[in-house]
């Protein structure tokens, strides 16, 4: 089988460089298994953080060929191999070294989050009520959307945006059925949903294909319509005293 | 907060790693929705050839006549279709990356750093709703224009062009129920279907929304370029460049 030549950012926090891997490549082989290899017999030191090597676990993320993917999920057969395979370390987040990250910014931001109050009248959850809230109960933070979304990748808004997985989060909370603390305040003044202007980088990359945009981020932007910019059914709760 | 020094330091539009085509797309953006824009607002403008026989162009439904409006009658219709594209969610993907390059593509530079989202001057685009009611309105008479135009001369019939108009309001029916409001104006804005009032139909209407939802981009392209074609062919059967085809 013929080498293929992976660019691999080598470095810390204090700055680094692409270094060129020659790697033999095998039918079924995936951009991790290229990295096991450089580590196995080029590099014995080069940093990589992973698991499962099944897409679980949400380790393994960096950027192949510019675009945030998980590198065990990343077959060598969907690449152009003609080229050298650039694999760097995910923009977003500090370097520690090589292809690992410091994402512990993404821990503060959950603690953030209003937590899951349940209503006390112990009532039957059905089928129909948590079909909604599944989809983002398959998030494995992997933190690619994080990564990828430019309010913080170009804009690097960390301190006012809480960005696309806790977005997710926060429709789970949001539409959980049994739920009842109200986050709207939190979500329109603290989560900086307003900055997301939804254009769906965090959709595109997310290995678990939940649909970030669409089912999370939307719905919540009409929530805080409905709260805050409807005189509409402001006017209708006036009248018939709902909320 | 620290900063990450490991890839090209993103500061110059259009740097990037990636060695795909990823300007392709925006730039075809770019370049149908300019040319949509230039053909509405000449045949707004133009006041002339938008009724043929028993068809009536979508640009000019329902048909406003009033002495005391100076312009085209199109503009007094013209402000919801447009307010509605130009508010929903999907456009406002397709216009963020193309034009505003905020981001042209995905991990891609861009080309000016300060950046507001939709907070501040674009807090509008929560008014989407308010352009819905109005898009299902308009959307009323385009039905009544699709009944009026199998009607030749009192007696039922069909021409090409009310196909044209029938695929037309088909399309633009497809893209208004499509629309993400509604789906949360139906059932996307209850917690607990088992014990909201009239939950279970909320919840079936939901979830039928949410099927064509999911293709809301596809609905936005193609209602658009329906709206266009049947627009042109009124025009050219209105002013005799072509002859509409009856079929029965
Ligand atoms: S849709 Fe919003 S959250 Fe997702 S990447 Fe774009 S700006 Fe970020
Ligand atoms: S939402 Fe998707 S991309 Fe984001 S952290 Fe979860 S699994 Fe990863
Ligand atoms: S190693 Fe677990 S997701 Fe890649
Ligand atoms: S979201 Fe596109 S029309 Fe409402």
């Amino acid at each position: 089988m013929p080498d293929v030549t992976f660019k691999v950012f080598r470095g810390d926090a204090k700055g680094g460089q692409a270094i060129d891997y020659p790697v033999p490549i095998a039918p079924g082989m995936v951009v991790l298994d290229a990295l096991h290899y450089i580590q196995g017999y080029l590099a014995p030191d080069l940093a990589v953080r992973w698991n499962c090597k099944a897409a679980k676990c949400g380790s393994c993320s960096a950027e192949v060929n510019g675009k945030p993917a998980l590198m065990c999920k990343t077959r060598l057969d969907s690449l152009p191999t003609g080229r050298p395979i650039t694999v760097y370390p995910m923009k977003t987040f500090p370097v520690i070294k090589d292809l690992v990250c410091d994402v512990s910014w993404n821990y503060d931001v959950n603690k953030k989050i209003p937590p899951y109050r349940p209503a006390k009248d112990g009532r039957k959850i059905y089928q129909e009520d948590v079909d909604r809230v599944q989809e983002f109960r398959k998030c494995i933070e992997c933190f690619l959307c994080q990564d990828v979304c430019h309010v913080l990748r170009e804009h690097e808004k960390k301190a006012e945006f809480a960005g696309p997985r806790f977005f997710v989060r926060l429709a789970g909370l949001e539409m959980h059925p049994n739920d009842i603390t109200d986050r709207s305040e939190f979500l329109k003044n603290s989560s900086g949903l307003g900055l997301c202007n939804i254009t769906k980088c965090c959709t595109e990359v997310c290995p678990e294909e939940i649909h970030i945009t669409d089912n999370a981020i939307i719905p919540l932007k009409e929530r805080v319509a409905d709260r805050f910019f409807d005189p509409l059914r402001w006017v209708f709760a006036k009248i018939f005293g709902r909320k | 907060m620290e900063k990450t020094v490991a890839p090209a330091a993103m500061v110059k539009f259009g740097t990037t790693q990636r060695k795909d085509a990823w300007w392709a797309a925006p730039t075809a953006t770019v370049a149908v929705l300019t040319l949509f824009v230039i053909y509405s607002m000449v045949r707004a403008f133009e006041n002339n050839y938008y009724i043929a026989g028993p068809y009536l162009s979508p640009f000019y439904s329902p048909l406003l006549l009033f002495d005391w409006w100076p312009l085209s009658p199109a503009f007094l219709i013209l402000w919801a279709p447009a307010g509605f594209r130009f508010t929903c969610y999907y456009y406002r993907k397709a216009y963020y990356r193309a034009y505003a390059a905020h981001p042209f593509a995905c991990a891609v530079g861009e080309p000016h750093r300060d950046y507001q989202g939709e907070t501040k001057l674009f807090l509008f685009q929560n008014l989407h709703r308010f352009f819905l009611y109005a898009a299902v309105v308009v959307l009323f008479f385009l039905w009544h224009d699709v009944i009026k135009a199998f009607s030749f001369g009192g007696h039922f019939g069909m021409g090409f062009g009310t196909l044209v108009l029938l695929v037309n309001t088909v399309l633009l029916s497809g893209y208004t129920f499509s629309c993400h409001s509604f789906r949360h104006f139906v059932g996307g804005n209850v917690d607990c279907f088992s014990c909201a009032k009239a939950g279970r139909v909320r919840f079936k209407l939901w979830k039928g929304v949410s099927s064509i939802n999911e293709h809301h981009m596809l609905w936005a392209w193609t209602s658009l370029f329906a709206v266009m074609a049947a627009d042109l062919y009124v025009r050219l059967v209105a002013c005799g460049a072509i002859h509409d085809l009856r079929i029965f």
